[in-house]
This record gives structure tokens, sequence and C-alpha cells, in this order.
């Protein structure tokens, strides 16, 4: 958003108004940068806190010191090396690009199938994948799990992973309202050129639908990244878990003696990877929902 | 063979149906004063009695048997209660349809632009399939298998399963310890509802005024979104340690005291609510920014151009236009407060002291992985489902109609 696209929304009655000099100090405004600033501050002290703490000693944990401590790459190395992060964070990463593309392609080509063709009975297959969407994987988990350790003939433990998780109602729903809003015109052009429907989607509909992919991909993954209830069910070999497991087993013996540094250590490490794919996609993510203003 | 001695016979069980749907049809003929009485009448005893049978025969009206206990017969009756909504929801909405002579379906084929060709359905099978496949396998089978295995006895590791009715149902109503997951699950989603839309909705609309720098601070509020709720759990475990934590080091500085957060029993709750506030906050503000950009300014000015306060502009005008995201909203969290939360938990209390703090989906994990029951807890993730198609319905029925009313 520019501040010439947003200027246009301003209706202020009183800025007509002589203002006198220390009015002009204080921002217009000044009560949301307010609000906005406390809020800032408090939705960012933790992570900051725990920024502090990932370069901290035990004793400099418990004496609340607000300086950075001299346990940083102590820290770092302890999680990576010996509490196996790095492992698990490259098994996360690995999973979560997996159900990211695979979720994108299929709901890609299913809103294809939803738009592009002619034939019967077509909502009643919109019907079936969109009402998948009142049973969500954790009402579904037990029976899942059965299912899925009853078929032992995995090639991998991760496709058992992911594999139930590839298929999105909320994908297939927006790729269809895209591909819907999509003029007409764009296909008959096509077909005229003699384009079979495959040209047509990677030609055609696909560079048109980057941000969409772009926001659809970044929840997907984050979805991946954030999977831990269904991984700690279903893999029995430690070194194949994922980072929040790993995560999660650094908080476990924090009582008995283990250091908050290595525990914090690995909030920042766990957090790193969604945050910086959120911060390189968020403009394809925000116009893909279409929440700047300058559409 | 034996004759079964019922204590309420199908037949009655039935005929309850049928009357109670005639009733209900011949009530909304009167209420809307459109079609045809006996069609009506036929219809919603039609609906009612398959209502009622729905899922009570699939069990072979087992709840109402003579050997049953009454609290079996009490899940029967809510049994054939949740088929009748479905029934008669349904069988009346596609009979006014028809009384109003609206299409009964919807049509299939609206799109303009579609590839012509003799082959449209198998290549439309062909690129649907993936997800159709997957979807079969991996969501309705398990929902199927949900149902089924909810009436059995049945443990991962042990090959012999018994059919036990609704016992698994039935147990659920004397067990005081579910009863206290359910309500914790509940509280935690009005909770988090109340606290994190009210403040998200303050702070997207300071977002959404033309402030120089909108865009950082809409960056630096909303990355919470891409925090896992194990992570939120184990900040929050540092922030709320006892002796550890800086809150309690400021408590400690301000009022002489220090709060036990995560050992003793509201503080616990209390802490979960914190800090699933946090996690889900970024959300919110993420879409209650979008739903403020989509109001019209026009009406917000000539709003103002009429002498009405920021107050008024936003109850009168805002708050309404907003609805469609206060509902979408609304949803999220519900799912969020009780599914999500399960990994904030585990990292933050581990459902203790003494279960205060177990949501009903760690009670579904308790009981399914950690004890291998299968049927109680495929019963207790069926609750879990119906809530879920409750909210959704909720938002479908109260969302709609409150967006129709903001259509100015």
């Amino acid at each position: 958003m520019t501040e010439s696209a947003s200027s246009r929304f301003v209706f202020d009655p009183s800025s007509n108004r002589a203002q006198s000099w220390w009015r002009r100090l204080i921002p217009q405004r000044w009560y949301a940068h307010l609000i906005l600033i406390i809020s800032v501050v408090i939705i960012t002290f933790p992570m900051f806190y725990a920024l502090l703490i990932s370069t901290q000693s035990n004793p400099e944990v418990y004496n609340h010191k607000f300086t950075p401590g001299s346990m940083f790459f102590e820290n770092l190395r302890t999680v990576m090396v010996q509490r196996n992060m790095g492992r698990f964070m490259l098994n996360s990463f690995v999973i979560a690009m997996s159900i990211a593309v695979g979720k994108t392609v299929m709901s890609v080509l299913a809103g294809l199938g939803l738009v592009y063709f002619r034939y019967p009975g077509k909502w009643i297959v919109f019907g079936f994948v969109l009402i998948t969407l009142i049973m969500p994987g954790d009402v579904l988990l037990i029976a899942l799990y059965r299912r899925v350790v009853s078929f032992d003939a995995w090639p991998h433990p991760y496709v058992a992973l992911t594999l139930p998780l590839l298929a999105s109602a909320t994908g297939v729903f927006i790729f269809r309202q895209h591909f819907m809003t999509m003029p007409p015109d764009l296909s008959e052009a096509a077909q005229l050129d003699g384009a079979s429907p495959m040209q047509f989607l990677f030609r055609v509909l696909i560079p048109l639908s980057w941000n969409t992919i772009g926001a659809l991909m970044v929840i997907m993954f984050l979805f991946g990244w954030n999977q831990f209830l269904w991984p700690l069910i279903l893999l029995r070999d430690q070194n194949l878990q994922v980072v929040q497991w790993g995560m999660q087993s650094l908080t476990q013996n924090v009582e008995v003696g283990d250091n908050f540094g290595p525990m914090m250590m690995g909030v920042i490490i766990t957090s790193l990877p969604p945050m910086i794919i959120f911060l390189i996609l968020q403009r394809q993510f925000m116009k893909g929902f279409a929440l700047t203003r300058d559409k | 063979m034996e004759e079964i001695a019922y204590i309420v016979h199908p037949i009655v069980v039935t005929l309850a149906g049928a009357v109670l749907g005639a009733l209900y049809f011949a009530f909304l003929r009167w209420q809307t004063q459109i079609g045809n009485l006996r069609a009506s009448l036929i219809v919603g005893a039609i609906a009612g009695a398959l209502g009622a049978t729905m899922l009570t025969a699939p069990l072979g009206y087992c709840m109402f048997q003579g050997d049953q206990s009454s609290e079996d017969v009490i899940v029967g009756w809510i049994m054939v209660l949740l088929g009748l909504l479905l029934t008669l929801n349904i069988g009346s909405t596609v009979l006014w349809r028809y009384f109003r002579g609206q299409r009964l379906l919807p049509r299939g084929d609206t799109t303009p632009g579609a590839f012509r060709g003799r082959f449209g359905l198998v290549y439309a099978m062909a690129v649907l399939s993936p997800t159709i496949l997957v979807l079969i396998y991996f969501v309705y089978l398990p929902m199927f298998d949900t149902l089924r295995f909810s009436t059995f006895l049945a443990r991962f590791g042990a090959p012999r399963t018994r059919f036990i009715c609704v016992s698994n149902f039935s147990r659920m109503l004397s067990d005081l310890d579910y009863h206290s997951n359910l309500f914790l699950s509940f509280a935690l989603s009005f909770g988090i509802i109340i606290i994190a839309m009210s403040l998200a909705l303050l702070i997207a609309s300071m977002l959404n005024q033309p402030i120089r720098g909108a865009n950082i601070y809409r960056t630096l509020l909303i990355w919470p979104y891409a925090i896992s709720p194990i992570v939120a759990g184990s900040i929050f475990g540092l922030l709320l340690g006892t002796e550890s934590g800086i809150v309690n080091r400021v408590f400690g500085l301000l009022f002489g005291v220090k709060v036990p957060w995560l050992v003793t029993v509201p503080a616990a709750q209390i802490s979960v609510v914190l800090a699933s506030v946090w996690n889900v906050i970024g959300f919110n503000i993420l879409f209650y920014t979008a739903g403020l950009q989509t109001i019209p300014k026009d009406l917000l000015e000539s709003a103002s151009i009429d002498g009405a306060s920021a107050w008024q502009r936003f109850a009168r005008i805002t708050f309404p236009l907003l609805s469609p995201f206060t509902f979408f909203l609304i949803v999220t969290n519900t799912i969020y407060a009780f599914f999500d939360t399960f990994g904030l938990i585990f990292v933050l209390t581990r459902g203790g002291p003494t279960e205060s703090t177990f949501t009903a989906m760690y009670r579904v994990y308790v009981t399914g992985i950690l004890a291998s029951d299968i049927g109680k807890s495929t019963a207790q993730s069926l609750i879990l489902f119906l809530i879920v198609v409750g909210i959704t319905i909720f938002q479908f029925r109260v969302g709609q109609r409150r967006v129709q009313y903001g259509n100015y």
C-alpha cells in the first residue's frame, strides 16, 4: 500500500482547522500508533525474550538478566548436534515441502477438473470434496492410524505420513473459485489455438495463478511444518521424527536440571523456517487473499 | 426363534419419528403459507420415520432392547433426535424449494469456456482422481471406521473385537472426567474467542487507519500465525515458570507474590488460555484486516457527514458488515481450541495438574493411543465430529442470515 493510495481514504473533518504547533509535533492519529506499538511490544516480547534466553546459561535465566549471555554457540551446538535438531529440521522440511507441493498440485488439477469440463453431476463431485471440511484429521486420528499401520508395505514411513494429508478441500475450493473468476475468453482463445487442457493449464492458468499458488503454499507448508500429533503416534524410529517432536523433547527435562537456553534455542530454530517463508511470500500471501488495498 | 424383548419397540420409534416429522412440516406449512398441506404431511412423516431409524436401525435397535441400561435408551433417543434433525432439515429444504418452483439440484454445468470434446468426463476424472482417491481412502473410509469402531469393544494389538451396541457412548453420560474435559474445551474456545477476537478487532481497526508504517505494523503483528502450538507452549512454559519465569519476577516486584502458574488449578487453565490467545491472535488480526478492507469507505464517510460518532459508525456499519469474518473466525478459533491446542498443552502442562487441562482432544489421545482403547476413543472422536458439524451449521445458518441483514 502506498501513501497516495491510502490518502484517498483519509477523511478527517478537522484537518482544515489551523493546528497549534504542538499538535503538529504529535503524529496524526497518535492513539492508533500508541495502541499498535503497545500491541507490537506485547506480541513480539515472548519471541524476543526467547531469543535472549537462547544465548544464556541457566543461572543467567534465573537471575533474569536482560543482556545477551555467552552461551549462544554452546546452546546452538547442544541443540543441533547433541539433541539431533538438525536432523529433525531436515525431516520436517522434506515432509512439509512434500505436503505443500503435493497438496497444491492436486488442488490445481482438481480445480481444473471442476471448472473447465462439462459433465453431468459436477456438483456431486464438488460436494464430495467440500463435505470433507467437516471431517478434520484429528477427528479421524484413531481410525486413520489403525488403517495406516494395518498396511505394512509402505515404501517409507514418510509416505504413510504424508499421503493421507495430500487431499485438500480448502485448496480445491480456493482454486475452483479462482478459476471461475477468470474470463471465459481465455479458454475459448486457447481452444481456438488448438491447445489441450494441459497446455492451457501450464501456459495460461498457472502463470495467472502465482499469487493463489503462493498463498496456498505458505498455508500448506506451515501445516506440514507444524505437524506434531500425527508423526508423534505414527513414527516409531526417533531418527525419523519431526522438528515439533524434537522441540517438545527439549522441554521435557527442564525441571530436573536441563537448561532453558537450549530449549529457547530450539524455539528459535523451529520458528525460523516458517517465519522466513512467511516473510518472503508475504506479498503473494496477502495478494492471494486480496488483503492489500491496491489490488 | 425367540422374540426379542424391547424396552421401546422399533415400531414405536419409527411412528414417533413419523408423527414428529408430520407435525414439524405442518408447522412449516402454517408458518410459510406456501405449498400443499397433504404433501407436506406425507413427506414430513416419511422424513421423520427415516430420521428416527437412520442411526438406530443399522445397529439393529440394540439400544432399545430389554437387556440394555437406561443410559443406552437415552443414547438411543439422542440418536433418534440427531437423525431427525438431519432428515427434517434436508427434507424441508428440498420440499419447500419444490413448492417455490426452484431447482431441486444445482446446475451441473454452468461454466462458460469449458473445453469442448467428447472426453470431458474422462479428462475431468483423470485430473480429479488423485484428490478423490486420497479422500476416499484416507478420509471417508476412516470416517466409516470411526462410526463402526465406536460401537465395538476393540483394542490396539488385540485381534478380537466385540459389538457392544452404544455402551461406549452411554458410559460417557456418567463419565464425570470426560464431562470436565469437554467443558474445558468449550471454556477454552469461549476464552479464546472473547479475548483473541476482540483484541484482534481492536488492533485491526487501528491498522486500518491511514497511518504511516501500517504495513510494518501489520507484519510485526500477524507473524505469530507462523508459530506452532508446540513453540507457543514452550515459550509460555519459560515465561510462566514459578521460579524461572519473567512474569513471576514482575509479579514479585509489583505485588510481592509468585503465582504457581502451571501447577495449580485455575492458574494452569488461565495459562493455557493466555498461550492460546497469543498463538491465534495473528491469524485473527490477518482476517479482520482483510475484512475491514472490504467495507466501502464512502459509506463510512457519508455516515460521518450525517453526524455519526466514531463509535456509532463502528457499531452500526463496520461491525455488522464484518459479521461474515466474525463467524468465520468463531469457527476457526473453536477448531483451534478443540484440536490445535493439543501440542500447546502437551508441552505447557502435559494435561496437568491432575488432568485439569485435559481437553477433549487430549482425552482422545490418552484413551486411544496411550490406553489403546479404540472403541472408547473413536466414540469420543465422534463427539468432537458432532461439535465440528454443529459449529459449521451454526456458521452457515446464523452467518448467512446476518450477512443478508448486513447487505444494506
